[in-house]
């Protein structure tokens, strides 16, 4: 625990000299693709007379360097064959390198793996002199009771959601008010231990320090949720190739996530062993025929999904497209009610707006909003990352939903708990003394 | 036969060429990042060469003889610009000046002709010529066909200046022009004597152009201490001159003088240097003559 805490720490700071630098790779490992996108930094901008900068105060940072590569040795959002990864994360890097003509020694990552687990916590603490200091919002930090996640599990996000005071709540920020008590309420994402320190060991080998680290379901749903979804509450679903990442946003706070272990690229391998035809045309007829409504054209309307393999009857196969939603509705709907399962589990339909968001690269089959709007609730719809400056075209599409999140998270990281300072009765006592020694020593 | 032709045939298909990996490896990845080192970069492109270049012509200088070699071709590839026979300077014509200063032009050339006109130094030349006191200016340019041009103006001698010395001949700015033996050589100059009067040759010549009406009578004009005029006439008689307006005087005695006869008058001295008081010196036998007709005694 302590120990990721002072990574987190150390990440902070190596943001802080990447940022110094200007320049920062974001680096999305996804299940079929991993993107890199060179930041660059100028400083913040000037702001304008009425407070706001242009594009909502997200011009501060350029893309400079932009590359995509298929994904290779990453199953589940996870790291399965390291070098492999490690070689798909080299040339992704190198390619946005050469884009964007500069060398680049720091990464932000995201994955969609490693199971992500959320935990609320809550603390409370008797404030000593009537006013909050920092002091006291790091005592009530520290003082969350954390749950017992078990062996193998590490802190990812711990965001503290919510302050009260007495018997106000809903406060951002405590600083300066008056009471007697102050309790928080704290939103802590764990992951696997050894997914992602396979992940940071390929990142590593590449040579690159790593400046933070985030889940992906949480950084679409910062780059495809709208500011009054993000305040209301909202869900976000990035839909990825080899997992669906959840997430649920109020008052502008991650408050659950989670994902499912189900993709596209099963809907692709479904195609695959249903027509009896390789993986990659499988994908193909999934991206340009695919669908999950069928209707009475569909019955016409015949693919030809071939073969190389001589056999005239089998190169010459032709399936009707409702045929192939056939094959691919039942897969999309296990999805759907895995993430509605998830969305009743974490109490969604408490919330005040239950609005829907989907994205990631599986979100782009036709029709999927008005099936998802059949499970999950009316309030469905399909997002698309923000517009951020310098994206290039083709990484503007809803695929890139978490890469565009990661670079607004790699410029306006929310304050986690390794952002507040450290409270005074948890500096050990020893360092103290060894410095004191340290002075003796030396004078 | 066939059959198993066909089999190795379709082996042969099947057996797709390998794909390259598409990833660059380990080293290539870190050359490549290298590369992009901004500091790398500069030193690759810019230090690199600028040291190679400096440290082969300094190895290559390095060594005494390899200079003096390229300094002995220097010269020489020079040399043989200079005396090609386009830049060769073959005689030189001198215009406007007398013989004796023509050949005391001559002999102040520095060089032996024919020579290069790189080695000629027309401007400290011609300074040099305008030293001899004869000359006032001079110009000097190389005419085409190897003719060194000298165009010389001489100075016009207008006064003659005796010292102790002898006799010089003066221009009208007070310049030496030359010195003269005898004064018979040149008896249409006008004389002037006394310290310091060749720096006041032009007042000289104004006094003198103002008494041009006795001018038959005047010997010369004479500088008394370095401040006015005197001017001897024949007959012993002199006119002393004021500092100042000492033109005005001179026509202030013309006028009397024609009006009177003054100076046809048997007296030694017309003192104007008090314009308020001019005074006049009778000579002594007149003086004398004068007693005695006041007195009506004769001497005998």
């Amino acid at each position: 625990m302590t120990d990721l805490y002072q990574s987190q720490r150390a990440m902070r700071n190596m943001r802080r000299a990447a940022m110094q630098r200007g320049v920062v790779a974001i680096l999305d490992v996804g299940t079929s693709k991993i993107a890199c996108l060179v930041l660059h930094f100028d400083g913040p901008e000037e702001m304008r007379e009425d407070g706001l900068g242009s594009l909502a105060g997200q011009s501060q940072f350029r893309v400079i360097g932009a590359a995509t590569t298929r994904s290779r040795g990453v199953r589940f959002g996870e790291v399965d064959a390291m070098a492999e990864t490690e070689r798909a994360i080299r040339t992704a890097v190198q390619a946005a390198q050469k884009m964007a003509q500069t060398r680049v020694d720091h990464v932000i990552a995201c994955f969609s793996g490693a199971s992500p687990r959320s935990y609320g916590l809550a603390g409370d603490i008797e404030l000593h002199d009537g006013q909050v200091s920092e002091q006291d919002v790091a005592r009530v930090l520290a003082a969350c009771d954390v749950p017992d996640f078990g062996a193998g599990r590490e802190v990812l996000h711990a965001h503290p959601v919510n302050f009260a005071i007495d018997h106000r709540s809903g406060l951002g920020d405590p600083r300066g008010h008056v009471g007697n008590r102050l309790s928080a309420d704290m939103h802590l994402l764990t992951i696997d231990t050894t997914a992602v320190e396979n992940l940071l060991y390929c990142i590593k080998r590449c040579d690159l320090e790593i400046a933070g680290l985030a889940s992906s379901a949480y950084v679409s749903g910062l780059s495809s949720l709208v500011e009054d979804e993000q305040e209301l509450g909202a869900a976000c679903i990035d839909m990825g190739g080899g997992s669906t990442g959840l997430s649920i946003f109020i008052k502008k706070h991650m408050i659950f996530a989670d994902s499912v272990r189900l993709g596209g690229d099963h809907v692709t391998s479904d195609i695959s062993k249903g027509l009896q035809v390789p993986l990659a045309t499988a994908e193909r007829i999934k991206t340009i025929h695919g669908g999950v409504h069928a209707t009475g054209m569909d019955d016409r309307e015949m693919i030809e999904i071939g073969a190389d393999c001589g056999d005239w009857e089998k190169d010459r196969r032709q399936v009707s497209r409702t045929e192939l939603i056939g094959i691919m509705r039942p897969r999309v709907e296990e999805i759907l009610e895995e993430v509605r399962a998830l969305l009743d589990a974490a109490g969604f339909d408490q919330l005040p707006s239950q609005q829907i968001v989907l994205t990631g690269g599986a979100s782009q089959i036709p029709g999927l909003d008005m099936l998802a709007a059949r499970i999950l609730g009316q309030n469905v719809r399909l997002g698309r990352p923000l517009r951020v400056q310098g994206l290039p075209q083709a990484a503007t599409g809803a695929a890139f939903a978490s890469t565009v999140g990661l670079s607004l998270f790699a410029a306006h990281p929310q304050d986690e708990w390794w952002d507040f300072e450290i409270p005074a009765e948890r500096y050990p006592a020893r360092s103290l003394r060894r410095a004191v020694k340290w002075f003796k020593d030396n004078w | 036969m066939r059959s198993l032709g066909g089999a190795e045939r379709r082996f042969a298909e099947q057996a797709e060429p390998v794909r390259r990996d598409p990833a660059p490896s380990r080293l290539a990845y870190r050359m490549d990042r290298l590369w992009l080192t901004p500091m790398f970069r500069l030193a690759v492109r810019v230090g690199l060469p600028f040291v190679l270049a400096v440290s082969l012509v300094g190895g290559y200088l390095a060594d005494d003889a390899r200079r003096a070699g390229i300094a002995k071709s220097l010269a020489d590839l020079r040399e043989s610009v200079e005396t090609r026979p386009e830049f060769m300077v073959k005689l030189m014509a001198i215009d406007g000046a007398s013989a004796p200063v023509a050949t005391a032009i001559r002999k102040m050339l520095p060089v032996a002709l024919p020579a290069s006109s790189f080695r000629l130094d027309l401007e400290a030349l011609r300074a040099e010529i305008e030293q001899v006191d004869a000359v006032a200016s001079a110009e000097l340019h190389i005419r085409k066909g190897g003719i060194l041009q000298v165009t010389v103006r001489e100075r016009q001698p207008a006064i003659l200046w005796r010292t102790e010395a002898g006799l010089e001949m003066l221009d009208a700015t007070g310049h030496r022009v030359a010195t003269l033996l005898n004064r018979a050589a040149r008896p249409d100059l006008p004389v002037i004597a006394g310290e310091g009067a060749d720096a006041r040759v032009g007042e000289a010549l104004a006094l003198l152009d103002a008494a041009e009406p006795i001018r038959d009578r005047i010997r010369g004009l004479v500088r008394v201490g370095e401040r006015r005029w005197d001017i001897v006439l024949d007959r012993d008689q002199r006119i002393l001159l004021p500092e100042t307006k000492a033109i005005e005087a001179v026509q202030r005695v013309i006028a009397l003088d024609q009006a009177e006869d003054m100076l046809g008058r048997d007296l030694t001295i017309v003192d104007l240097r008090n314009q308020n008081r001019p005074t006049i010196r009778i000579a002594a036998d007149a003086n004398a003559e004068l007693t005695s007709l006041e007195t009506g005694v004769t001497g005998q």
